[in-house]
């Protein structure tokens, strides 16, 4: 870098950005010192960045004395797992077909699929849909409704397209059959790609609630992190003053619901704060190589 | 920009060019990028390519199955929209209404106020959503000191990551009494006492319009930047030879150079203008404010399955669709009208 004298220009653009610095990480951190802080002290206020009354009873009560929140956790662990496993896997075969030209149907399945960005059915279809596909309070319902994405698989197949052609036609020549040029030369040479759809689906499972809300409030075993946390929000959104009869038997401890939302909200921001580099890296990429296309 | 058009450019069919590096070995066998090739041989050649790409249809059978269900099945069941649906016989045993749940809906004042809501919450969330994504891609493209400029970058668009829960969540905690705001507020004198933001019906179209635009600048910024990045040089070269400060660099060189893209984006979000979704009015609403937060979403829930409503909750689905569509060929319109070219 070249040395260059720091003018007023300089000086106000350095401001601003550690402005934004600043106000995007200090709730972060502030949600971070509450959950770390003992409930009743962080009643007094004051807390900011760093705890005062240190503690783990918010994430004990979590992961120890409070069985409902563990299995939201694993439930929330499960459903990414399931459905970025079973996304990836549809969306690249679909891929791979309609990266086909040669096809017979190519033309009728892109179009099926390309319709899907401009049309949806709504709210209420949609839910006497999964209403009548028995859906309701049934792990299904994470998985089968998300399985396609038309976006995702426009991504994968024009990354598709960009492939060089000559191993799979030498495959072809020695007589393999499609299925098999697509897992045994397709997939691996994709793999950048699926990495990147991996962890777009991974985010948007992990991030779930609403489904919960709409199918699968009836079920106690298929709650999850985002869900409970929604329901503190809630039960206590407008002021800290009435939780304490939501959940007495939690209030008699060292911790409370107030205190307890912080613990599930820094649960729930930590696996995408773990996958944030790659996401990083991947999600550049995928944007240079749209604009390079177009 | 990348992304608006590699939809329309990854329709199936359409003519596409180059990539000499891919010429098939067998001319009109596999051409994967290639030109498609009249295929129009009569039965006999189809039936026979059919047979060889049994594997291929067997790959596709099962997703477009899926796609008919989960995606064109909601789409018939806008029909329901147009009978007194109930869901104990089947669809086809309905008693019709014609325009029936039309005509409530229109009559219904509260429905106005949904409207009122969404486009309310639609345009200033348009406005300051543009704005201050243009702002920050501004200032953060000036910055030299390239480390401080990647970091910023990279801690600017994670919030976008995490859920609307997490951050209807941050955003309560901060906006608290206790919290960080109100005490900044008070104690640079701005408040006498703290005021309960989030009880303030007046306030909640300004919390949402804040709560999205803390959440989506960063991410909002990268396509801006990367329009910035693409600007000649050799313009500022020129520029700084002529004496031009910096600020002025950036008003006459970099925000007409982007011009184009703010012009899709713009036409791209109005369209989007009623689709504003419902996750930030649900999260961050509460009884006192409900009326402000009341979006037409949120009414085709309550109505459509709080109340079992399933026809009257279809139909808000529709007049949603149908003013959807309205506002991007408008927009489209005027897109073309103005030489900026189709976004479709």
């Amino acid at each position: 870098m070249k040395k260059r004298k720091w003018t007023k220009f300089d000086i106000i653009l350095t401001i601003s950005m550690l402005f934004m610095i600043v106000i995007t990480l200090y709730p972060f951190l502030n949600i971070l010192a509450i959950s770390l802080n003992n409930a009743v002290d962080t009643a007094k206020g004051g807390i900011h960045i760093w705890p005062r009354d240190f503690t783990f009873a918010n994430y004990q009560e979590i992961f120890g004395s409070n069985d409902k929140l563990l299995q939201a956790f694993f439930m929330s662990i499960l459903r990414t797992i399931v459905g970025t496993i079973a996304g990836i896997i549809a969306s690249t075969m679909l891929a791979y077909v309609l990266s086909r030209r040669d096809f017979v149907f190519n033309g009728l399945v892109g179009l099926l699929l390309v319709l899907t960005m401009f049309i949806s059915g709504g709210l209420i279809p949609e839910y006497m849909l999964i209403r009548q596909l028995g859906l309701i309070n049934d792990f299904g319902v994470y998985i089968w409704p998300m399985l396609i994405s038309a976006f995702n698989v426009i991504i994968i197949r024009s990354f598709m397209d960009n492939l060089p052609t000559a191993l799979e036609e030498s495959a072809k020549m020695d007589g393999a059959n499609d299925f098999v040029i697509f897992t045994k030369i397709i997939i691996p040479l994709c793999l950048p790609v699926i990495a990147t759809i991996a962890l777009f689906l991974a985010v948007m499972q992990w991030n779930s609630w609403f489904d919960t809300y709409l199918y699968a409030r009836g079920s106690e075993a298929l709650t999850t992190l985002q869900f409970e946390l929604m329901k503190i929000l809630d039960n206590a959104n407008i002021s800290s003053g009435d939780i304490t009869s939501q959940n007495a038997e939690v209030i008699a401890g060292q911790t409370n619901p107030q205190s307890i939302k912080m613990a599930i909200t820094i649960i729930a921001t930590v696996p995408i704060l773990m996958v944030y580099p790659f996401l990083q890296k991947y999600f550049v990429t995928g944007l240079t190589l749209g604009a390079v296309k177009s | 920009m990348s992304r608006i058009n590699n939809a329309a450019e990854s329709q199936p069919n359409l003519p596409e060019s180059n990539s000499p590096l891919q010429t098939p070995v067998k001319p009109g066998f596999s051409s994967r990028k290639g030109k498609k090739r009249a295929p129009k041989p009569g039965n006999k050649g189809f039936f026979q390519r059919l047979s060889k790409q049994k594997a291929l249809f067997l790959m596709s059978f099962p997703f477009v199955i899926w796609l008919i269900i989960f995606k064109y099945i909601p789409v018939a069941g806008w029909v329901m929209a147009f009978q007194d649906y109930k869901p104990q016989s089947g669809i086809f045993d309905q008693e019709w209404a014609g325009l029936k749940h039309f005509k409530d809906l229109f009559n219904e004042p509260m429905f106005y106020r949904a409207l009122e809501n969404t486009l309310g919450m639609g345009i200033l969330g348009l406005v300051f959503g543009t704005l201050s994504a243009i702002v920050f891609a501004l200032l953060l493209n000036e910055v030299r000191f390239l480390t401080l400029k990647k970091w910023t970058q990279t801690i600017s668009y994670l919030p976008h990551f995490v859920s609307w829960v997490i951050v209807a969540n941050i955003v309560i905690t901060m906006l608290s009494p206790e919290g960080i705001i109100n005490n900044l507020l008070v104690d640079t004198g701005i408040l006498d006492k703290p005021l309960n933001f989030m009880a303030q019906p007046d306030m909640f179209w300004g919390v949402v319009t804040a709560a999205d635009v803390w959440k989506e600048t960063g991410w909002n910024a990268i396509i801006y930047l990367a329009a910035m990045a693409g600007v000649d040089p050799q313009l500022y070269e020129a520029a700084k030879v002529d004496g031009a400060s910096r600020w002025r660099q950036m008003w006459h060189i970099t925000l007409p150079s982007i011009r184009p893209v703010i012009i899709v984006l713009l036409i791209l979000n109005i369209g989007n203008l009623i689709n504003i979704g419902f996750e930030k009015q649900m999260l961050l609403g509460n009884n006192i404010v409900a009326e402000k937060a009341l979006v037409i979403d949120l009414y085709a829930l309550d109505y459509g399955i709080g109340m079992f409503r399933y026809s009257f909750g279809t139909a808000i689905g529709i007049f949603k669709s149908v003013i959807s569509v309205i506002l991007i060929l408008i927009c489209n319109g005027f897109a073309k009208r103005i030489g900026e070219g189709r976004v479709f």
